[in-house]
């Protein structure tokens, strides 16, 4: 028999443990439809027969929360079969409020009384019997962390409701109260199901609209009932709610005295107080925080995040990865590269050999090191004397070594070949023997694929390179130079590519696996193009961002299930709360400097609906590693590389996210009463490895599968776009589709200073993820000397009026990036954005908020910042921009409009 | 009319009457901030807002501004 059971407690009570211990891994996470409260359904484990509904964690079935009304109407319309209350045995005092509420719906019920071995640590006792007794209810003691006691108390439930054993109604009410209620239950007989005629007799009680208009009593009958609660309120002094809310807390009490013994006095601090009182403390509470979240950022996003993201992307994703290295075991290095070695390590001996005899003989130690601390002078003046005399000791070929010694030699050759162009002894050719009209500009990047045919031998004898620059590896500062000649050149042409599976085991990427596959099945280039640019290009990106997601949530889910989350909104409360955030809203925003896409994830922990929307929304703003790319590009292009211009987009993040907090939160959808910020400080618990597991997969998974599904959909529309012509002949972008619909809507961007179809299409691709849109302007920008920068640089001279003669390209420049900032994120995290709104009137409204703002933000850059610095008339464009900008200031400083009572 | 804004860290009292309405009176309730109720306050935020209390057996914090809203009596 099918049976449903609701699970319903207060937050903090160990509702989530025990759902997990309950329903192992069968669980689905989704939505409640049309609000971002997180649903949760599993079947139970001893008995696929049962399904097992989490309710949200609650403190009463009001009608103000969204957690609470869709919890009621949950138990209300849908009838579960007997609802599973779990209840904090260690707080039962404000735990039982909520039972007392939940009794009165008049399904059968079971209270779960969690934490009964650490009330029984404290040394506290809790009569269960009598508890039970007094509820008029099965009470049952269990460990959920221990996971002693679910399983059975899922059993016994389920029997409860086969034979649908509903308990005795505890009667708390005072006389006068009670038979006001009985004559409401009587005028409200067979509107309501008769089960649960005493839940709805209190809420008419509580004048809670959403239950009087359901039952639409007629208005005389309304009338009185109303003037009988009058007079209940002027006998109490206090409203109808209060009264009800007084009444229970009466009885909870009375059951506690009754039932609860505590062993330690009041007023002893318990490990929680003590631990709080270090962590929230006045002074120390604000450095721990920034160490915990410095920890966590430097973990998830700098380190460790970055390297697997890297590595997925670069390896799984790319050209594949080493497993192992061969200078650590040689065993997997090639035979070559072992001889090589061997011979090195010979040469290396002997030449230690010969320099500590050299040393000796200067009178310094064998192995006296110059660079080393607390050398003496005279012994540093007596090592210049014979450091010429040392030999360099060679070091043991590695694949890094191996790799920069290509490169280097691609290095001198570019240098060298430009050198002997320009003095017309050679030319560049394409290594593929493909055609490219003009001469095109070599650089290091692009080295390997062209070859230099030397026309005239004698002539190229005599040149030389200009100087070639060398980093070093571990420094990043340039300690070498050299000048490149015919012969340095031959003999750098000599140096192989090296075979990274000489270096150690390694493991092909997965697009290199599909090129091999497609290889053998002689795949045309229309497969090729889906599997390798849609679905490995655009899924990877999806998959490219999961360990980041993974450390990330692995973070989250220990901070909040140990109870510092709570502490972090009480610390940060002040800030947030005065741009309508939330205290718990730094997170999702730090989290967002990394990635946009665990940032909206991470407002999960915000409970608050409103402020929950509004982080969803400015959440992204903070630029992302993806936004950093088009920031690494454009400030050395177009604003010589300044540290300001750089970091002014994440200082305009910021004024972004505080200024539109404040005009958002005077908007209808965000006005009213900040929500109440009145919040559980849990005690402070070491949360168990399976839940913290747990919580990370479940939000991982679901990541997975919508952002996957999505983003794999767009990626092959998108690709199909810009690999086909209108009649679907595989073309280069220039004449895909994608370019005809980048030149139908062009014009859009005119205001903004890139209104040309080049500039139109890489805004497109930015929307794929950010950093495409670097790539695609670094393919549509033209040849021209100096390399990709400077073809970018003059892409966007291009774009400016022809009187500007290309003066406006750093503007249009800055306004590009302007609007790639602040316009919707890329497309995993605008479905992610919309997942987690769960409702499309709220994910809409905030990609349009997006959308308007980048651009309005795009458009006062470009033709304000026209007039100021580039002496730009004032023509009607500024006058457009200039009234943009002052209803952005209007919205942002305009009194709070007043809330018309719907 | 002394609130709850105005107990001292540190003191305790007695909560004599709720104001305000709607939700936020209702969470005020709901959390078990009744009339009758002895609460004590722990402590505040490092930025000075909001405060830490403790009521019936549990920690919670509230804004200045609803602490604002709860008349006690020593």
């Amino acid at each position: 028999m099918q049976l449903k059971i609701a699970l319903a407690g207060n937050p903090n009570s160990g509702k989530t443990t025990l759902f997990n211990d309950l329903t192992g891994s069968s669980q689905y996470v989704g939505n409640w439809p049309g609000v971002t409260v997180e649903k949760k359904e599993g079947r139970f484990r001893a008995d696929k027969e049962i399904l097992i509904q989490d309710l949200p964690g609650i403190y009463s079935l009001s009608p103000y929360s969204p957690e609470e009304v869709i919890s009621r109407s949950y138990l209300i319309d849908e009838e579960p079969d007997a609802i599973l209350n779990i209840v904090d045995g260690t707080n039962i005092e404000r735990n039982l409020y909520l039972t007392t509420q939940l009794l009165e719906v008049g399904l059968p019920t079971l209270v779960a009384v969690n934490m009964m071995d650490v009330v029984q640590k404290n040394g506290d006792k809790l009569d269960l019997v009598k508890l039970s007794s007094m509820l008029g209810c099965e009470v049952v003691g269990i460990s959920a962390l221990k996971k002693k006691g679910g399983i059975e108390v899922c059993k016994k439930l389920s029997k409860l409701a086969v034979e649908r054993k509903v308990g005795k109604r505890p009667d708390f009410y005072t006389p006068k109260i009670e038979s006001a209620l009985v004559r409401i239950e009587n005028a409200i007989k067979g509107k309501v199901p008769e089960k649960s005629l005493r839940w709805y007799a209190v809420k008419v009680f509580e004048r809670d609209t959403k239950v009087l208009a359901k039952v639409a009593l007629p208005d005389a009958e309304r009338n009185a009932i109303e003037k009988a609660i009058k007079e209940i309120e002027t006998a109490e002094d206090d409203d109808a709610e209060g009264i009800i809310t007084n009444q229970r807390y009466a009885f909870v009490q009375k059951i506690f005295a009754a039932t609860v013994t505590k062993a330690a006095k009041p007023g002893t601090l318990t490990t929680s107080d003590k631990i709080d009182k270090v962590m929230t403390n006045r002074v120390l509470a604000l450095p721990i925080f920034f160490a915990i979240i410095w920890f966590m950022y430097y973990v998830a996003v700098s380190t460790v995040g970055t390297w697997m993201t890297d590595w997925a992307n670069d390896g799984l994703f790319g050209d594949g990865w080493h497993l192992a290295y061969c200078h650590d075991t040689p065993a997997f290095c090639s035979k070559a590269v072992n001889e090589r070695n061997a011979s090195i390590a010979k040469e290396a001996e002997s030449a230690k050999t010969k320099n500590a005899a050299t040393l000796k003989a200067a009178g310094l130690p064998e192995d006296f090191d110059a660079r080393a601390e607390g050398v003496s002078e005279a012994d540093a003046k007596t090592f210049a004397t014979v450091k010429d005399k040392l030999a360099e000791v060679p070091e043991a070929e590695t694949w890094e070594s191996a790799s920069g010694e290509f490169a280097d030699a691609g290095k001198r050759i570019a240098a060298w070949g430009n050198a002997a162009v320009a003095a017309g002894a050679a030319k560049w050719v394409p290594a593929d023997g493909g055609e490219k009209a003009d001469a095109p500009e070599v650089d290091d990047e692009n080295v390997r694929e062209f070859k230099l045919v030397v026309t005239d031998e004698a002539k190229a004898k005599t040149v030389k390179s200009e100087k070639v620059l060398f980093e070093n590896e571990e420094s990043g500062e340039i300690d070498r130079e050299e000048v490149v000649d015919y012969e340095a050149y031959l003999e750098n042409l000599k140096v192989a590519k090296p075979d990274p599976s000489d270096y150690g085991i390694w493991i092909p990427g997965i697009p290199v696996l599909a090129e091999k596959f497609l290889d053998r099945i002689e795949a045309n280039d229309l497969v090729r193009g889906i599997l390798n640019d849609a679905i490995i290009g655009g899924v990877g990106t999806v998959f490219g961002f999961v360990p980041q997601i993974c450390i990330v949530f692995l973070f989250l889910a220990f901070l909040e299930d140990c109870g510092y989350m709570a502490r972090i909104a009480f610390i940060m409360d002040r800030i947030f709360r005065k741009f309508g955030l939330s205290g718990k809203s730094f997170i999702p925003m730090l989290v967002g400097m990394g990635c946009g896409v665990p940032a909206v994830m991470a407002t999960r922990t915000i409970e608050a609906q409103r402020d929950r929307r509004m982080t969803i929304t400015l959440g992204t703003y903070i630029p992302c590693g993806a936004k950093a790319a088009i920031i690494a590009m454009f400030v050395p292009c177009f604003f010589g590389n300044s540290a300001i211009a750089a970091s002014s987009m994440y200082f305009m993040g910021i004024a972004v996210i505080v200024f539109s907090g404040i005009a958002l939160k005077k908007t209808r959808p965000f006005l009213g009463d900040p929500a109440p910020f009145v919040m559980e400080l849990p005690a402070y618990h070491m949360p168990t490895f399976s839940g913290v597991m747990t919580h990370t997969w479940e939000r991982v998974k679901a990541y997975m599968i919508k952002a996957g599904t999505i983003i794999f959909a767009a990626c092959t529309v998108l690709w199909l776009l810009k690999t086909f012509s209108w009649s679907f002949q595989m073309v280069g972008l220039e004449d895909s589709m994608l370019a005809s619909i980048g030149n139908t809507f062009a014009w859009i961007f005119s205001p903004l200073g890139f209104g040309d179809w080049k500039g139109a299409v890489a805004s497109v691709t930015a929307f794929i993820a950010k950093e495409e849109a670097t790539a695609t302007l670094a393919m549509l920008a033209p040849d021209v000397a100096g390399g990709t920068l400077k073809g970018v640089h003059a892409l966007f001279e291009g774009f400016g009026p022809e009187a500007a003669q290309g003066a406006l390209a750093s503007l249009a420049a800055m306004s590009f990036m302007v609007f790639n900032m602040f316009d919707p994120p890329c497309l995993v995290a605008v479905a992610t954005i919309c997942r987690e709104m769960g409702n499309w009137k709220w994910s809409l409204g905030a990609i349009g908020f997006q959308l308007a703002l980048g651009y309005s933000l795009g458009l006062i850059v470009y033709q304000l910042g026209g007039v100021f610095f580039y002496g730009q008339p004032f023509d009607i464009g500024a006058i457009i921009a200039s009234a943009v900008a002052l209803a952005m200031i209007w919205f942002i400083v305009r009194p709070v409009p007043k809330l018309h009572k719907a | 009319m002394k609130t709850l804004r105005d107990v001292k860290i540190g003191e305790s009292a007695v909560i004599k009457r709720l104001y305000g309405q709607g939700p936020t009176r209702r969470r005020i309730m709901d959390m078990g901030l009744t009339k009758g109720t002895a609460v004590y306050v722990r402590k505040v935020a490092p930025l000075g807002d909001p405060v830490e209390i403790r009521a019936r057996d549990y920690e919670l914090s509230l804004r200045k501004a609803d602490a604002q809203l709860i008349e006690v009596e020593a």
